[in-house]
């Protein structure tokens, strides 16, 4: 079993903005069973429908670290229940957030993942026709993110 | 919006309404707010195929693949310019745009205001990461953020950094950033019965709308402070929220 993700990004107004459900591209059996598909998240559904919620929980986290931490990855900012929850806060107040269940502490990926993302989240803002606290709706940006999921987690 | 249209947020008048919960991407790929994550979740064999064969992947409905080209943090990237007269050329357009909207002289520059905080609130974010990628910091305190706004901010828009950067003596809440020759004022003269009108009132947008959105609420206004040497001379006038120089207090 790989790790299962869920990726989302947060608004200045605590609104989300795009989101992603994901499994660890690693380890891949060199022989597939049937039925498996590499990069489908494994959450149960009992989970899945908590996630978003297990993630705006820790925007209060966030928030205060905001102003106490200068860096902008937050690394591992709580856990709910076999979940790692992961943050990083841009300047203009964009919040990355990442669940995800593994027994290790995969910060240092993660922490590749979101610099990424927030280069690609500036190139989103020069689009004349995406004002800030737009959802992301670009099947490019999308394509991009997966992209970046197999390449660092 | 039928199934036949192709979903092309970054060129079809289309992305601009609301995608519906019976918007499907035909690539696989694209999110959707009204479905959430099942719009865009790996299900399928081919997607997942195409994402590990690492071949670089053209979707059909995007022939300039925009967020490959662009390196914005890259150093080998010179900030390219354009001609001066071709930037104040469009500015005087914006501002003759503006001027015909507005019922008096206060609400033209509202609005110059208001077209800058838009654009501020994007850039702070792509000169922020251009600036400080390496050190991967952000700007938490006001003295900070200031100083960036007055610096590579500065020069990043205007070639050149700010001339000064004070604070008021009589108001604690109160900041200046002073230009002595500010670029877009350069070709504007301003008849005398427009009272003190200052049309860097879209540059003192820019910086509104950047502090801003970094979580520093203010309001800045332009005035022009002519000395002999420098007629031009216009001061930025940043006055922050009582909330902001609380929490100030607070964290320090």
């Amino acid at each position: 079993m790989s790790n299962s993700y869920y990726f989302t990004i947060i608004g200045t107004k605590d609104n989300p903005l795009y989101e992603l459900e994901f499994s660890s591209f690693k380890n891949i059996p060199t022989t597939l069973p049937s039925n498996y598909i590499p990069g489908k998240s494994q959450f149960s559904q009992s989970t899945k429908e908590l996630l978003p919620f297990i993630a705006n929980s820790s925007l209060d986290i966030i928030e205060d670290l905001q102003f106490s931490t200068n860096l902008l990855n937050l690394g591992k900012i709580d856990q709910f229940y076999g979940l790692n929850i992961n943050g990083y806060i841009t300047q203009g107040s964009i919040k990355f957030i990442i669940c995800y269940d593994s027994t290790k502490d995969e910060s240092n990926s993660i922490k590749q993942f979101f610099q990424e993302i927030n280069e690609l989240y500036s190139k989103v803002l020069l689009n004349p026709f995406y004002n800030v606290n737009d959802a992301i709706i670009s099947p490019d940006f999308d394509l991009k993110v997966k992209q970046l999921a197999r390449k660092y987690l | 919006m039928s199934d036949d249209s192709i979903i092309i947020p970054s060129t079809t008048t289309n992305s601009l309404s609301k995608l519906t919960i019976n918007d499907y991407s035909k690539t696989g790929f694209g999110y959707n707010p009204s479905i959430g994550t099942q719009s865009n979740s790996i299900n399928n064999i081919e997607t997942s195929n195409l994402l590990i064969s690492k071949k670089q992947i053209i979707l059909s409905t995007s022939t300039i693949p925009i967020y490959e080209k662009l390196h914005l943090i890259s150093k080998k990237s010179p900030i390219e310019e354009i001609t001066l007269s071709s930037l104040l050329y469009l500015f005087s357009e914006i501002i003759q745009w503006q001027f015909k909207n507005s019922k008096n002289i206060n609400d033209l520059e509202a609005r110059l205001n208001g077209l800058g905080y838009k654009l501020g609130i994007k850039l702070i974010e792509m000169i922020k990461l251009k600036d400080g990628y390496k050190l991967l910091k952000r700007d938490t305190k006001i003295l900070e953020i200031l100083q960036f706004i007055h610096g590579p901010f500065w020069k990043f828009i205007f070639g050149k950094q700010a001339d000064e950067l004070e604070m008021s003596q009589n108001n604690n809440d109160e900041y200046m950033i002073i230009d002595n020759l500010p670029i877009l004022n350069k070709y504007i003269s301003i008849p005398k019965d427009y009272g003190d009108l200052n049309c860097c009132a879209f540059v003192a947008g820019i910086i509104e709308g950047s502090l801003d959105v970094s979580g520093f609420n203010c309001n800045v206004t332009a005035h022009t402070s002519t000395t002999d040497q420098h007629p031009l001379r216009t001061v930025y006038l940043i006055k922050f929220h009582s909330n902001v120089l609380y929490r100030e207090n607070i964290r320090n």
